[in-house]
């Protein structure tokens, strides 16, 4: 570290939902790196840390180095050109950034969708259908007496929301912490999480619905027979134990994970946890919650109902939006190969999609925005390089408890946010179509 | 056997650097296995194996895990490119293809064979 640096306090981490805002960042002046992440986990050190500012072309156009002017222009013209593009991703950068995308898919009648429709997608569909009892991560500190963490194991993925929010945290209601809760994990293997439970239950994989309808059933003091242990792995005993916990707690909680949104009954299993929470408020308080991977995947969610009215797999060809799963959600539009133009923004579906869909980004062009060297920008015909939001960028975003919080960048970037390219690529794809583009059917009508 | 994407530390770690660096390759091609299944299918660790699911196969190493917390038939591995690469693209009107709990057949890789 050399003697040229200064501290940012109370930055705020966009590595995971958690979104922590009480870090204390010592920045490099000379390195033009974060050196020191004071408060972060292991997670927001490796963030920190690796994302100082790194030498890369400001975009490239079929693999050529270009100015970030350049690659807007030719960005705007596939956009413009295209007669069914996708704009997807989204989860890590700002509101202001996911703003702008929306005006860009409206502007030509695209879709949009997020990360989240590969994510907790099943559990926005069940938030339709059932409901959400919920509360911020504040409530769960100073209220939580019982906490259940279901399908998902946060000593990894979110090491602070044990530390800082939940397990060993201190509240107004719950003063000595952990000795005020219990704290039962439910999952398919005995993750490192599991070294905070009181209680843990083994469920067989695929059981979770299974085993969520059964304790609806026990709270409402319905039989349950004792042969689901042979279908879930979990006893009649420990059920009724875990049922009447549940009943008894002053707060309860249960944070729930991609264990039973990426599996067998997908929103069905959500909507059986969601459902149960809201069974429990005959008894006690209790609520339900998603553990949101990524540092901006709920402003995802916000922004787009916001300007559409729902929050991921949107079309708006015809002019208005239309939502529908399975239909306008990115993995099925590119397996089916159906878009002609998609555009990334912050996410990897070339890394982390089903094949059938990765082919088909191969087969059209693809415009991605990051901050990184990634396997999606590296097939891009237009990969623009963009400032690290959080690090670089600010603005606003949202902890996975939907409460909005504002960025306090660290170090400055000689790329631009996000933001900034989407809105001149706005701006531009409007003067090429003339406006916003208008729905196929009115052409049709000015055609005849 | 079942197989069970998911997050790591180490994944999380790593992607932050590069996705294209030897830590994150190697974190997120290494498939974790219960120790009696390796000892049944004569693994140890590190060795290749193959998985293959209805939409795809991958070679990988194996890494051997206590019984108590990866069970019988179980396999964990981290989130990448291989992963998804036994991934389905059918989500049955969701949106989310199966990330997790995909059927995959093990079968060991011998050491100089080109994959």
């Amino acid at each position: 570290m050399s003697a040229n640096t200064h501290v940012i306090r109370d930055a705020t981490c966009t590595f995971c939902g958690c979104v922590c805002d009480d870090m204390h960042l010592t920045v490099d002046d000379d390195t033009h790196k974060i050196v020191k992440a004071e408060n972060a986990c292991v997670l927001g050190r490796a963030w920190f840390k690796e994302h100082g500012i790194e030498e890369r072309p400001y975009a490239l156009i079929d693999g050529a180095e270009a100015s970030t002017q350049e690659a807007i222009e030719a960005a705007a013209q596939i956009l413009a050109n295209a007669r069914y593009p996708i704009i997807y991703g989204l989860s890590d950068t700002t509101c202001e950034a996911q703003r702008e995308a929306v005006a860009i898919a409206d502007a030509i009648g695209g879709t949009i969708d997020t990360t989240t429709s590969v994510c907790h997608g099943p559990s926005g569909m069940a938030f339709q259908g059932v409901g959400e009892s919920t509360a911020t991560l504040g409530e769960m500190r100073n209220r939580a007496d019982l906490l259940i963490f279901w399908g998902g194991n946060p000593a990894e993925s979110h090491p602070r929301l044990f530390t800082r929010y939940t397990v060993t945290a201190k509240g107004m209601y719950v003063p000595n912490g952990k000795k005020d809760r219990t704290v039962v994990l439910v999952d398919v293997r005995r993750t490192p999480s599991a070294a905070v439970a009181d209680i843990f239950v083994q469920v067989k994989p695929r059981r979770d619905f299974e085993v969520l309808w059964a304790l609806r059933a026990l709270v409402k003091g319905r039989h349950v027979d004792p042969c689901i242990e042979q279908l879930t792995g979990v006893s009649l005993a420990t059920l009724q134990d875990l049922a009447a916990r549940m009943k008894a707690c002053r707060f309860g909680v249960l944070l729930f994970g991609m264990g039973l949104t990426m599996t067998r009954g997908r929103h069905f299993n959500s909507g059986a946890l969601l459902a149960l929470a809201s069974d429990l408020n005959e008894y006690t308080h209790f609520v339900a919650k998603p553990v949101r991977g990524h540092g901006n995947v709920t402003g995802a969610d916000n922004v787009v109902s916001w300007q559409t009215g729902f929050p991921f797999g949107v079309n708006l060809s015809r002019g208005y939006p239309r939502f529908n799963p399975g239909e306008f959600t990115t993995v099925d539009v590119l397996s089916r190969g159906e878009a002609d133009a998609a555009m990334i923004i912050a996410a990897d579906p070339a890394s982390n999609f089903p094949q059938p869909a990765i082919e088909h980004l191969r087969r059209i062009p693809v415009i991605a925005l990051d901050p990184k060297s990634t396997h999606t920008s590296r097939l891009a015909k237009v990969a623009i390089t963009t400032a690290t939001y959080g690090i670089s960028v600010g603005g606003t975003v949202y902890r996975m408890d939907d409460v909005p919080l504002t960025l306090r960048p660290a170090l400055p970037s000689p790329y631009p946010s996000d933001q900034s390219v989407l809105k001149r690529m706005k701006e531009r794809v409007r003067e090429l179509i003339g406006g916003n583009r208008m729905p196929p059917m009115d052409r049709v009508a000015v055609a005849a | 056997m079942t197989l069970i994407g998911g997050r790591s530390s180490s994944q999380g770690t790593s992607l932050c650097a590069s996705k294209f660096g030897d830590e994150y390759v190697e974190v997120s091609s290494t498939v974790e296995m219960n120790v009696e299944d390796m000892a049944r299918l004569g693994l140890k660790n590190n060795d290749r194996v193959r998985l293959r699911s209805a939409d795809g196969e991958i070679v990988v190493r194996c890494k051997g895990r206590a019984a108590k917390d990866l069970p019988s038939g179980l396999l964990f591995i981290a989130y990448g490119p291989l992963s998804s690469a036994l991934m389905g693209g059918d989500t049955a009107g969701s949106g989310m293809p199966l990330s997790k709990n995909i059927d995959v057949q093990v079968d060991p890789v011998s050491e100089g064979v080109e994959e």
